[in-house]
């Protein structure tokens, strides 16, 4: 039988334990630390503290700390302050790390981590607060951390329209790409008749290089539930889905878990928190097309159909799920709103600039020497995240672009370096948002090449419904390939222009409408690569 | 007699004309004799919107629309012929003869066939685009019809017709993009499908020369979409007069 949890009591009983413990260990388990050989220091360090050390040494897993590119990563704190973090540890390296602190009290040099540098200092973590905080396997553990208190405090003292009026004030927009107000999506959802009403998070991240919501599925996965909670109790919903691509299998088990437990803690199910508010959320996996990211594609997915998008209108929040009106929202911003409810639409109001409040969270891959995850407040520039942050190009090489948004996105040449990045900056220069893949390619990088990998991956990933997008991506890749490989001609090039004009203009959903976007960013700031290529084969050209 | 529907005004390529209330500009325009094309579009079954052929412009909206999925509103302004329009509609019947084997010489389909009246309308007198000619198998193990992928579109009136009209739900899409095609139940040789009824909709309703009677030579056979059309209204209806247009 479900007992309520007591949110006070749970945070002071973890407090005391912290308290008990001269010593915490936490090693990142989080997917790109664990294939770099986390697993093996949690056994190593876990088998050292209960052998030898007993109860003065505490272990756990974490989740991710950010910087992927130096896993596994580990931090020690000490009882009453002292806290420091390494990076490449093995399971030797980490046991004398654990030792000296143990037995001497002093962080070991080698493998220490400077967290003064500006891939720590010049972020500001709120959906990634946990990372490197909390057991995201342990409820405990994410109560302790403030976890579950803005769902308390909507349930016990707000009505679903204040909890609503606090997302409108903050004015936080869909993180999934293009950036849709996220309060016009939950008003619509709330106005929506009937009883029967869903929430769906759509967690089927597919961009190449982009593993936010991964992250946060996998790392802190009560956030995630806090935030349907929240959304679900805002617009009457009590049913919700998160819909998880099948490659995430870790964080399909995590989510699995937590649902698990927050049921067991009522948390969810019938009356949660030992109110009138009822809701169950249930996990759907995709069976691997990109295409189920699009909201229409994804419903049909959890409804049992061919993953296909659908005619809008009508519009998911009036006829959605199963036909019922159903809201969906990306992981990151749903993770978002419990942060929200906590401390005011306001304060999210205040971080970010004036059309994009809040933080954002990147994935920054590519020729880069700091490479991982990172959360910065909107509005920061290109220049601070790829030369501060991501601490340059790495192997001697000049910065030549970035590329934002996937297969749906552009490359943003050196000389708008210093653009501050937000929806609006993006889109006036020809890429987007997206869902914050970012990868920056070095001087060695030919563009032609960077567009035509991304025409595969959208022509292996169309949905084949429509024309456009089916035979449309399957034509711009073969000119593409005839281009980069130096057998292409002028009239190539403009039929490639062509094909990109009709496939951006005709196609049915956002996929094909956006499949043209490398070609048409790369061409626009980088036409003299193509016009060199197509130069040298003027014959064929007749 | 029905009850006469509430209209609206809108204005097709300049000319003001009556809408009725919730029909599409597709049917609108063809109720006064605006032939806008389209491939996957059929009067009785649902829209799939798929060819994107009947994208058409509206004034005030930046982006295209498909006539067979935009509803009438009133005041609309819609362009079905520009030059953007012209040049797009050619691309995409090119993308077409590009992605299948369309040999009209040797088509049982030839002088029946709306992809090629489109090809002909558009002024398509050749293909910019590569030619991929897929090897693609023709199912022929059905004791009456034969299916030919080559010359299929994937517009999935076929699909339609059968799981909506008939019931019997046999067609369906397999895979995705360009490796997507049509497959008879579980994807076991149409003549070997249980749940085929024999009743020819599909036939009926193809648009090209993929699906034909068995035995057609070329340039024999005859489509007949607009009995399925006459098929759903009549039972609509409870009417089953003698259809006005027949092909």
């Amino acid at each position: 039988m479900a007992t309520p949890i007591d949110l006070h009591e749970v945070t002071e009983r973890e407090r005391e334990a912290q308290f008990r413990t001269p010593l915490r260990v936490k090693v990142c388990n989080s997917t790109s630390c664990a294939s770099a050989g986390s697993g093996a220091v949690l056994q190593a360090v876990r088998e050292l503290a209960e052998g030898e050390f007993g109860n003065t040494v505490a272990v756990s897993q974490t989740g991710c700390m950010g910087l992927c590119s130096g896993g596994p990563l580990m931090r020690v704190e000490q009882r009453g302050g002292g806290q420091h973090d390494y990076h490449i540890v093995t399971p030797i390296s980490a046991e004398r790390i654990v030792r000296n602190h143990a037995d001497h009290g002093t962080p070991t040099a080698e493998h220490l981590l400077d967290t003064s540098m500006p891939f720590f200092a010049r972020q500001q973590r709120i959906v990634l607060a946990n990372g490197g905080v909390i057991d995201p396997d342990r409820v405990e553990s994410y109560v302790a951390h403030g976890g579950y208190a803005a769902l308390a405090k909507a349930l016990t003292s707000m009505t679903p329209d204040e909890v609503l009026d606090q997302v409108r004030l903050s004015r936080i927009r869909g993180r999934g790409g293009a950036g849709y107000p996220t309060a016009n999506k939950w008003a619509l959802l709330a106005a929506a008749p009937g009883p029967v009403k869903y929430v769906v998070a759509n967690g089927d991240e597919g961009d190449p290089g982009a593993f936010m919501d991964r992250t946060i599925m996998e790392d802190d996965p009560h956030r995630l539930l806090e935030g349907i909670a929240l959304a679900a109790y805002a617009t009457g919903a009590h049913r919700a889905y998160i819909y998880v691509r099948a490659e995430y299998p870790r964080a399909v088990e995590r989510l699995d878990r937590a649902i698990k437990v927050a049921r067991r803690n009522r948390l969810l199910g019938r009356r949660i928190l030992e109110t009138d508010f009822d809701l169950d959320i249930e996990i759907r996996i995709g069976a691997g097309a990109f295409v189920c990211g699009e909201e229409t594609a994804l419903l049909a997915s959890i409804e049992g159909r061919r993953g296909t998008p659908k005619l809008r209108p009508p519009y998911p929040t009036e006829r959605g799920l199963f036909g019922a009106p159903t809201m969906i929202n990306n992981v990151e911003t749903l993770a978002n709103i419990a942060s929200i409810v906590a401390n005011g639409g306001d304060w999210f109001a205040s971080i970010g600039t004036e059309g994009s409040t809040g933080t954002k969270v990147f994935a920054l891959a590519g020729d880069i020497v700091n490479t991982g995850l990172i959360e910065v407040p909107m509005g920061t520039t290109l220049r601070d995240i790829v030369e501060e942050i991501g601490g340059g190009i790495a192997d001697g090489h000049t910065f030549k672009a970035a590329q934002t948004g996937g297969p749906s996105g552009g490359c943003i040449p050196a000389r708008y370096l210093d653009t501050a990045v937000d929806y609006d900056s993006l889109r006036a220069l020809g890429s987007i948002m997206g869902s914050g893949g970012l990868i920056v390619m070095d001087d060695r990088k030919r563009m032609p090449d960077v567009a035509k990998y991304f025409m595969e991956f959208s022509r292996d990933e169309s949905c084949g419904k429509c024309v456009p997008c089916r035979t449309g991506t399957v034509q711009m890749h073969h000119l593409l390939d005839k281009i980069a490989s130096g057998n292409g001609g002028r009239r190539d090039l403009r039929d490639l222009e062509h094909l990109c004009a009709v496939v951006r203009d005709t196609s049915l959903c956002g996929l094909g409408q956006t499949a043209p976007n490398p070609v048409l960013s790369t061409l626009q700031y980088f036409r003299a690569e193509y016009d060199a290529l197509i130069g040298a084969t003027e014959v064929s050209d007749a | 007699m029905p009850e006469r529907p509430t209209t609206v005004a809108i204005a097709i390529d300049g000319v003001d004309v009556e809408a009725y209330q919730g029909e599409t500009v597709l049917q609108c325009a063809r109720r006064h004799q605006v032939d806008i094309p389209s491939l996957c579009f059929l009067e009785g079954v649902s829209t799939m919107g798929g060819c994107r052929l009947c994208v058409v412009e509206v004034a005030e909206d930046p982006r295209l629309r498909p006539a067979c999925a935009t509803t009438v509103a009133a005041d609309m302004e819609v362009t079905t012929e520009s030059p953007r329009l012209r040049s797009y509609r050619r691309s995409i019947i090119e993308l077409l003869f590009a992605e299948g084997n369309h040999v009209c010489a040797v088509c049982v389909s030839n002088g029946s066939c709306e992809l090629q009246d489109i090809a002909v309308r558009c002024g398509m007198d050749h293909v910019r685009y590569e030619l991929r000619s897929p090897r693609r198998h023709v199912d022929a193990s059905h004791p009456k019809y034969v299916f030919d992928p080559n010359r299929c579109i994937l517009c999935t009136r076929c699909v339609r017709v059968c799981a909506e009209v008939e019931g019997a739900h046999v067609w369906d899409v397999a895979h995705r993009g360009h490796g997507a095609e049509l497959v008879t139940e579980l994807h076991q040789p149409w003549g070997e499908a249980t749940s085929c009824t024999w009743c020819g909709k599909c036939v009926a309703a193809c648009p090209t020369g993929a699906l034909s009677h068995q035995g057609s030579a070329v340039g024999e056979m005859r489509h007949a979409p607009n009995m399925i059309t006459w098929l759903v209204a009549a039972r609509q209806r409870g009417e089953w007069t003698e259809p006005e247009a027949r092909r």
